[in-house]
């Protein structure tokens, strides 16, 4: 895959407020791989204005994916830089500062793999409150989160083995959403879901985004679905 | 070529999972349908909804805590070479079987991969990471069909042909295989005996939509080579792609039987869930039905849908049957409005006192 995305039209809080406010997301020439010389992200560009939320669209293997570890500070990059909020990212992983790690909130395609198998939806849904020493909010934030995604009592105490792909997916976009994030990655999040469950976890991200002027890079290869939920769509190259 | 009887008929199929404290989990409920040589029935649903434990049950892989109700018929597929030279390796007329009655033995010896091709979800999980395809599609050969041995490597490059893996990659090892031809790798395995209904469990999940596309294209050349195929999946594009007939479970029953045609055109479903679920597409309304589905193990006596539905009357109290492909007591009618995922208060009917 090579190839550069065009610069973003202005962020729909209208020029003045672009002006003013530096994008949520700045990804600039990035190039990223597992594998030494075999780079699956090339040279890439990708903004993300306040409050905006753009689509990545590609087909698998073209290192979209790869760009949503890279934009979440989970994957460092081997060439390029990321910039929250205007500011340069300063480490990836357990090594990115605790004000920038909690910045970015992300939701993978396979809750399954994503989810400690030993923690009740609730402790899940309240474990970025609690590492990140806010565990007195568990309650009341995890409350909130967990009627915003539509879990009930009930659910909330069994853990994943005992819910749906559906249910289990709820708990990990109310755990993404923990610590109030101003921007959110959605990497496939709904592959997995029927349409009904795609649609309901969509509106929890939009109203949430309402609420906070939250940002959105949604990174996925299901064109009509991203179209229909995003501002903008940039389309990766790659081959199948 | 005519395929005058099923040749695969379900009829009152139930599964129920004894668990702990006496409790059951039903996770299949009196579902009853027949599917044809050359035919594709999608099944769709959301994840727990049945789907997938009803494939298993045809397998015959359910953990020994499933209790089991019911008949699923297989044919003999005799129809499918019609006419044909047979191919080497072509199954023959066989005997009709109840795979729930089966037992393991015949399961295993006689009917998966045999009489019943899997086209798995993950074929990464169905291919052996230290194998060459080529040694697994062999391996497969020589397992399932009486291929004489200096016929083997033939076969197994036919079997390949079939699912339009290309020769050329055959002695690569899975890892090195793209996603598209990783499942074709798979669907190859399951093309291997040539058998004549193949069950495909969510094969487009996760694809992308030109590895869709592909992989509905290959599949539905298989229906029309004369295989039935039972396709289940969550993504009703996939299925609109596919389908001859669609049929829609929800709480582990079929509530709605349609053809695609009508299902994905014109009319629509006509089940409340169905309908909702049609409109919560993003190139429809986009709108979730509210709420969740029941628990399996905690279903609700009468209609399991009626806690979600708009059209709720004392007669839901009642489960519905099946009838002319809608299991609903107060189905739509082709152009009624959009009633589910649109609270209405018009909707609710006079008296009710809940
Ligand atoms: S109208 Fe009644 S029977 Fe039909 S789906 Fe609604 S609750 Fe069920």
């Amino acid at each position: 895959m090579t190839g550069s995305t065009p610069a973003p039209a202005a962020a729909p809080g209208g020029p003045s407020r672009a002006a003013t406010t530096p994008p949520a997301l700045e990804l600039r020439r990035i190039t990223a791989g597992y594998q030494r010389g075999k780079p699956v992200v090339e040279d890439m560009t990708l903004t993300v204005g306040p409050g905006e939320a753009v689509a990545l669209f590609g087909p698998s293997g073209c290192g979209k994916s790869t760009l949503a570890r890279v934009a979440a500070l989970l994957h460092e990059p081997w060439a390029g830089s990321v910039l929250l909020d205007g500011e340069p990212a300063r480490g990836w992983r357990h090594r990115a500062p605790r004000a920038q790690r909690t910045k970015v909130g992300v939701v993978f395609q396979q809750p399954r793999l994503a989810a400690d198998p030993r923690l009740t939806l609730s402790r899940l849904i309240a474990e970025p409150l609690r590492a990140n020493g806010r565990g007195e909010e568990a309650a009341r934030r995890g409350g909130e989160l967990a009627e915003a995604v539509g879990l009930d009592a009930e659910l909330l105490a069994r853990r994943p083995h005992e819910v749906s792909d559906g249910q289990l997916q709820r708990a990990c976009l109310a755990r993404a959403l923990a610590l109030r994030p101003r921007l959110l990655v959605c990497d496939e999040m709904t592959a997995m879901l029927d349409a009904s469950t795609t649609a309901a976890l969509v509106a929890v991200v939009e109203a949430y985004r309402a609420e906070n002027g939250a940002a959105l890079l949604a990174v996925g290869h299901d064109r009509t679905l991203l179209e229909r939920w995003c501002d903008r769509t940039v389309e990766q190259g790659g081959h199948w | 070529m005519s395929a005058p009887s099923a040749l695969l008929s379900v009829t009152g199929l139930s599964v129920r999972f004894r668990m702990r404290g006496n409790r059951y989990i039903q996770a299949v409920s009196d579902v009853s349908f027949d599917l044809a040589a050359g035919e594709c029935l999608a099944l769709v649903g959301e994840s727990g909804c049945g789907k997938s434990v009803l494939a298993s049950a045809l397998l015959g892989l359910l953990p020994g805590n499933a209790q089991l109700r019911g008949g699923a018929l297989l044919g003999g597929g005799e129809q499918l070479h019609d006419g044909a030279q047979p191919e080497p390796g072509a199954f023959e007329a066989r005997d009709a079987v109840d795979l729930i009655g089966a037992d393991e033995r015949t399961m295993a010896g006689t009917v998966r991969g045999r009489r019943i091709g899997l086209i798995p979800q993950s074929p990464a999980a169905h291919l052996s990471p230290v194998r060459t395809v080529r040694a697994q599609l062999e391996e497969t050969v020589r397992e399932l069909t009486g291929t004489p041995r200096r016929e083997v490597r033939a076969a197994a490059l036919a079997a390949a042909g079939r699912a339009a893996f290309p020769a050329g990659h055959l002695d690569h090892y899975p890892h090195q295989l793209s996603g598209g031809l990783a499942q074709r790798a798979a669907t190859a395995l399951a093309l291997v005996a040539d058998a004549p209904l193949l069950i495909a469990d969510e094969p487009t999940t996760g694809l992308d939509r030109e590895l869709v596309e592909h992989t509905v294209t290959e599949l539905r050349r298989h229906v029309d080579d004369g295989r039935a195929l039972l396709m289940i999946t969550h993504d009703l594009a996939a299925a609109e792609r596919i389908a001859d007939r669609v049929a829609v479970m929800y709480a582990g029953r079929v509530v709605e039987l349609a053809p695609g045609r009508d299902f994905f055109g014109g009319p629509g479903p006509r089940h409340p869930y169905a309908h909702g679920l049609r409109a919560a597409l993003p190139e429809r309304d986009f709108v979730p039905i509210p709420g969740m589905p029941p628990e399996l193990g905690a279903l609700p006596a009468g209609c399991a849908f009626a806690p979600r539905c708009t059209r709720t009357e004392e007669a839901c109290a009642q489960t519905p049957e099946l009838v002319d492909g809608t299991a609903c007591h107060f189905p739509l009618t082709a152009g009624a409005p959009a009633v589910v995922g649109a609270p209405s208060t018009a909707a609710a009917p006079e008296g009710d006192d809940r």
